[in-house]
């Protein structure tokens, strides 16, 4: 507590009875001294020892100089007990002299305490200010003398005067500076410092990766020991012969078979129902494509041909495509003569040879072949089966046939313009019977240059040809032949030998080349005595027999019975002209149109190279015939057998007003038929009877000629007098041609179209002036759409 | 002599280009084609089948081939396999 001479006591009531300090009684608050005699304390310590209170401070009181000592009644427990004992004489008469002193005491010490520098005497005596050096006791002894001031009572009073030496007041006042380094602990410093409180701790961090491949380099090389070859030559293991028969009987075939066969047939007759794989929407776009985008020109100009001598003041009246050798093209010229002439056609000799001419792709300038007669050729057909066979029709009514056999492979291989080459005599490429007769002739060294010339085999007898120009010329199909009494048989051999001709004197002539007698040996030798006329050499006799004695099998006169007015036939048109040429198709199977033998009266007047045929039944003779006078006759050919001419139950159609100079079969449809003449062209139906299915209009010009595409079953070629090709295409416009092409300055006297390879398709053109023109088809115009 | 009506059967139905009889190890038994094309057609076909055959086994034990047909731009070719031989026809879809 800071007081040491102050020991606090409990006392308890038997100690204050004892000592006169009972609470309350002897000792109050106020007057809270008393005095208790040391022997008294020192005699109560002897009786009661350890249980009197002053047991604690026994040391104190025995100690104690003064006689009283001093016990103050601590009321508010200041000293944490109810009395304190004062241990000194000192402390004691303070206590006992503080209460009437304490509040005078107080009012000096503020005085002292506020007042330091200069103090007033008023109060007590006046005393000379005596100059004491001031003593500075510091602050403890400040503290020392104020804190007993509370509790204590100074007994005098001493005043102290503190004042500063005199000579420090107003003194000027100089200020240094001082680094405040200098002196330890100067100042006061607050550093900063990490709180880490403040800091933001990084829980997440991003860090980037990247990943390297490690790319080793490693090679190795391999030792090739030693080389062997690797290839292997083998042939495909067969069976003889034995074996196969021996497997075919075997048992275990049949059972394959057996148990084979059903499947393969049920997918056989699905293939045939359906074909599951068509792709309609491909099918759709080849239309499109095809159809879309005109083409600039139809028909391209390939190449064109003329010759100055030969066809010098000609027309060419007809044009053949060589049905085999690709590029051959054969043109028949006749005489340009005026309507007049030509109506009052007399027997007249022309002043140049009448040839037909053979061009070749290759070769524009000159012909390669050439074929004589004695009058001009009307038309003239390559024989189907046999193409060094061409018979054509003379102006003057005659037939003519040539074999061209020999210059068969000079044909083909007319490729260069000088061909230096001499023909072979034997020529063993065709293999028909009819070239294996004759081939002694050589043709003699003739080069390219000057186009050999070949005449013809045979001409038919005059008198019995026909009696004006023969118009149309066809060949009969190879697989009937006709008798002489009309009907028709079949053909045993693949041979074409009967033709049709028909000529503006009414009639229709059906000719046969009998098939002759193969001679042992070649008949140069031989001279025959029945043939009146020199043959010269150059020439195969392969018809030398038929020479001037040939005469027509059948005659039809068409004229209708009852009326007997007479047609002139000029154009004829037969249902089953349907050509097999050898390089291509297959020959269609005869098995259908085998038609058991009848017994007729037919069987008993055969011919000699009909034996054993049959009769076809199903064969349809009829034709269609336009006349001179623009009629179309539609008849048959069938015979009866009580009447040798023909009983035509006809019907006529006039459409057309000039005579009719086309009349074609199309190619796609046995039955439909063009027919052009004059101004118009119309198209026929078998079987419709009341007139064409179409018919056009007049047009201004004349059309000469027309023909079916061979390739689009809709388009056909329409060639005009004023040297126009109109190409009609029937799907497109049925009412105008789709396009139409100035070809040349005069009239157009012949189209011919012709598919030479399957990208090539030609249209041979020729015209007045005797220029024949091959021109390029189109692939619009060739190539049929889809379902055509 | 059955065996022949089968097979002319076959061979008449429509389309139907070529009929090749092959036995189990490839060697041709009876054919309508020339020999080099049979030759041709029979090795080829042959390892087709046996690798079909051998296909259709793997996936199933339980089921084996019965018909093998292939179908190209131009004709169909069928294979009806047996145990020992081989009926291969080529025809030409109708269209």
């Amino acid at each position: 507590i800071g007081h040491p001479e102050i020991f606090p006591l409990v006392f308890t009531t038997k100690t204050q009875e004892i000592f006169n300090c009972r609470v309350d009684e002897d000792v109050t608050e106020e007057n809270c001294f008393k005095l208790i005699k040391k022997e008294d304390i020192i005699q109560d310590l002897k009786t009661r020892a350890t249980v009197s209170d002053f047991h604690p401070v026994k040391k104190v009181v025995l100690e104690y100089p003064g006689e009283e000592l001093l016990v103050v009644f601590d009321a508010k427990f200041q000293y944490g007990q109810n009395f304190y004992f004062v241990a000194s004489e000192e402390a004691k008469e303070n206590l006992l002299k503080p209460p009437e002193t304490a509040e005078e005491k107080e009012e000096e010490k503020e005085e002292k305490e506020e007042e330091n520098r200069e103090e007033s005497l008023e109060i007590h005596p006046y005393k000379p200010p005596v100059h004491k050096p001031w003593v500075s006791l510091g602050k403890q002894t400040f503290q020392k003398l104020s804190s007993p001031l509370t509790t204590e009572v100074s007994l005098f009073q001493i005043k102290y005067m503190i004042s500063r030496v005199c000579r420090k007041f107003g003194a000027p006042i100089t200020f240094t500076d001082k680094n405040a380094s200098h002196v330890k602990d100067s100042y006061v410093e607050c550093t900063s410092y990490q709180d880490k409180t403040f800091s933001i701790k990084i829980l997440e961090k991003d860090v980037g990766i990247q990943m390297v491949p490690k790319v080793r380099e490693v090679s190795t090389q391999t030792k090739w020991t030693y080389p062997k070859n690797a290839a292997t030559q083998y042939f495909p293991r067969q069976l003889s012969n034995d074996e196969k028969e021996e497997s075919l009987s075997s048992e275990k075939l049949k059972e394959f078979l057996t148990s084979v066969h059903l499947r393969m047939e049920i997918a056989l007759q699905q293939n045939e129902i359906m074909n599951a794989f068509f792709d309609d929407w491909k099918a759709l776009a080849e239309d499109e494509n095809s159809s879309g985008g005109k083409p600039d020109v139809y028909l391209k100009g390939y190449q064109s041909f003329t010759d100055l001598r030969y066809l010098k003041d000609r027309t060419i009246s007809c044009i053949c495509w060589h049905p085999t050798i690709y590029g051959i093209i054969a043109v028949s010229a006749r005489q340009r003569l005026s309507y007049e002439e030509q109506v009052n056609l007399s027997h007249k000799s022309s002043l140049q040879q009448s040839v037909i001419l053979f061009w070749s792709f290759f070769d524009s300038i000159h012909p390669q072949l050439m074929l004589e007669c004695a009058e001009d050729i009307f038309c003239f057909q390559f024989s189907p089966s046999d193409p060094s066979i061409i018979a054509g029709g003379c102006i003057n009514g005659q037939v003519a046939l040539w074999d061209i056999s020999q210059h068969e492979e000079k044909l083909q291989n007319a490729k260069t313009v000088a061909d230096g080459t001499s023909i072979t005599a034997v020529n063993t490429v065709n293999a028909s019977i009819l070239n294996v007769l004759q081939y002694i002739y050589m043709s003699g060294g003739k080069n390219g240059t000057e186009p050999t010339l070949v005449r013809y085999c045979a001409v038919s007898s005059i008198q019995y040809s026909h009696k004006k120009p023969v118009t149309d010329i066809h060949w009969l199909p190879d697989y009937f032949e006709d008798n002489r009494m009309g009907a028709t048989f079949e053909k045993r051999a693949e041979i074409c030998m009967q033709l049709v001709t028909c000529s503006p004197d009414c009639s229709v002539l059906f000719w046969n080349i009998p098939a002759t007698k193969l001679p042992e040996q070649p008949s140069s030798e031989k001279v025959r005595e029945e043939e009146i006329c020199y043959m010269p050499p150059d020439v195969p006799d392969t018809f030398k027999h038929l020479d001037l004695c040939w005469k027509p099998l059948i005659k039809i006169n068409l004229c209708e019975s009852g009326i007997s007015t007479e047609y002139g036939p000029v154009r004829i048109s037969l249902r089953e002209l349907h050509y097999h040429y050898k390089t291509s198709e297959k020959v269609q199977s005869l098995n259908t149109l085998e038609v058991p033998a009848k017994e007729s009266p037919y069987t008993e007047m055969n011919t000699s190279s009909s034996k054993n045929l049959k009769v076809l039944q199903s064969i349809s003779t009829d034709f269609f015939v336009g006349t001179e006078d623009g009629e179309i006759v539609y008849s048959d050919w069938k015979m009866e057998i009580d009447s040798d001419s023909a009983k035509p139950h006809t019907q006529k159609d006039t459409i057309h007003t000039e005579t009719i100079n086309t009349l074609q079969r199309s190619p796609f449809f046995k039955d439909i038929i063009l027919s052009v003449g004059g101004r118009n062209f119309a198209i026929w139906k078998e079987g419709v009877t009341n007139g064409p299915i179409l018919q056009s209009s007049c047009s201004a010009g004349r059309n000469t000629v027309g023909r079916w595409s061979l390739t689009r079953p809709g388009v056909f070629f329409i060639g005009r007098d004023n040297g126009n090709i109109d190409i009609w295409d029937l799907l497109k416009k049925t009412h105008e041609p789709s396009h139409f092409q100035n070809i040349s300055e005069s009239m157009i006297t012949f189209i011919s179209p012709w598919i030479a390879s399957p990208k090539q398709h030609f249209l041979a053109v020729s015209d007045d002036l005797g220029v024949l023109r091959v021109l390029e088809i189109c692939q619009t115009l060739s190539h049929p759409l889809r379902n055509e | 002599a059955e065996v022949e009506e089968t097979l002319k059967r076959i061979q008449a139905h429509r389309g139907v280009v070529a009929t090749i009889v092959i036995n189990a190890e490839g060697i041709p038994v009876r054919t309508t084609l020339d020999n080099s094309t049979t030759v041709q057609y029979a090795g080829l076909l042959h390892q087709l089948t046996m690798k079909a055959r051998s296909t259709v086994r793997d996936i199933d034990p339980q089921n084996e081939l019965t018909f093998l047909r292939i179908r190209s731009k131009k004709h169909e070719i069928m294979v009806a396999p047996d145990k020992e031989y081989l009926l291969i026809v080529i025809q030409n879809p109708c269209e």
